[in-house]
């Protein structure tokens, strides 16, 4: 995290992308009876590729699910739309953070999607207390690097 | 059918994280900056979603199974424990350093961007890593229990 991008405050883009993953978060509801937990999803694809006690075990929709998520921006790109994106490009940085992102969501049991979007909506004082917890850790973090450190 | 609707579903999201400018990691990072270049785009995602969600799941709730499982499968512990708080403060931490939450993380990944490329494998390695040790302090939970 060298440098610190600038980014536009974009609420009706954002509303409105956020009513599309509210959309998914129903759809796996719906069709699969189940909570859309990226990180969860994402223990069923690995869970296929080494053995890992404690993976869930109805891996096809899962593995469908993440080429979804994939595929997302190819599509995006080829209607003509732009992917904005600028990743951090501290590569130390970003392994520590993947490490930590993986380690925390398994330990943890969910992730922004899962505790944050189907968790808050379920009214799981659980998945509250992990959002607000994750929070305090993501704004002390960012804080403490750009801030106190001035790594940015 | 199951393959077709999951890869739907996750195209959805996908799309939903793009738009609302989820898969930029510059934003998220400039969300959780609240003392610098703080851009609260972030919270109308989440206020988004959730609400769709909410709305959404009680619509289908009122069907007796969904349709292409035979019973819904929801969280049922409701104990905010030690592995939970653990857990989310150590997300939320590496979340902090690279902007990437999971799914993100996922949709960001056939732009090639070598942060990503780095980050991705290391996401699921710790996500094996805390699995295992789930199971394992699951394991010695019962153990003691008996």
């Amino acid at each position: 995290m060298e440098m610190a991008v600038q980014s536009k405050f974009t609420p009706w883009a954002s509303l409105a992308g956020g009513v599309l993953i509210g959309l998914s978060a129903v759809m796996v509801m719906g069709l699969f009876g189940r909570i859309a937990g990226i990180s969860g999803i994402t223990g069923g694809f690995l869970g296929a590729l080494v053995p890992m006690r404690g993976a869930p075990r109805d891996r096809d929709w899962r593995v469908a699910f993440l080429l979804g998520l994939v595929a997302a921006p190819l599509l995006m790109m080829l209607s003509g739309g732009t992917v904005a994106q600028s990743v951090p490009g501290n590569l130390g940085g970003m392994l520590a953070a993947g490490l930590l992102v993986g380690l925390g969501t398994a330990l943890g049991s969910g992730c922004t999607s899962g505790h944050g979007v189907c968790g808050l909506a379920r009214l799981s004082r659980r998945s509250l207390a992990a959002v607000v917890t994750f929070m305090a850790a993501g704004f002390a973090t960012v804080f403490v690097l750009r801030h106190v450190l001035g790594t940015v | 059918m199951r393959i077709a609707w999951g890869f739907l579903s996750g195209l959805v999201f996908g799309l939903g994280l793009v738009l609302s400018g989820m898969a930029d990691p510059a934003k998220v990072l400039n969300f959780l900056d609240l003392t610098g270049r703080w851009d609260p785009s972030l919270a109308f995602v989440m206020g988004g979603a959730t609400l769709t969600a909410f709305i959404g799941y009680r619509l289908v709730w009122r069907r007796s199974a969904p349709v292409l499982e035979a019973r819904f499968d929801l969280p049922t512990n409701s104990r905010i424990d030690r592995p939970l708080v653990l857990g989310a403060a150590l997300f939320g931490i590496g979340w902090g350093i690279g902007g990437f939450c999971p799914g993100p993380a996922w949709t960001a990944l056939p732009l090639l961007a070598p942060g990503t490329l780095v980050f991705l494998p290391a996401m699921l390695a710790g996500l094996w890593l805390g699995t295992r040790i789930k199971s394992l302090d699951a394991l010695m939970t019962e153990g003691a229990t008996l």
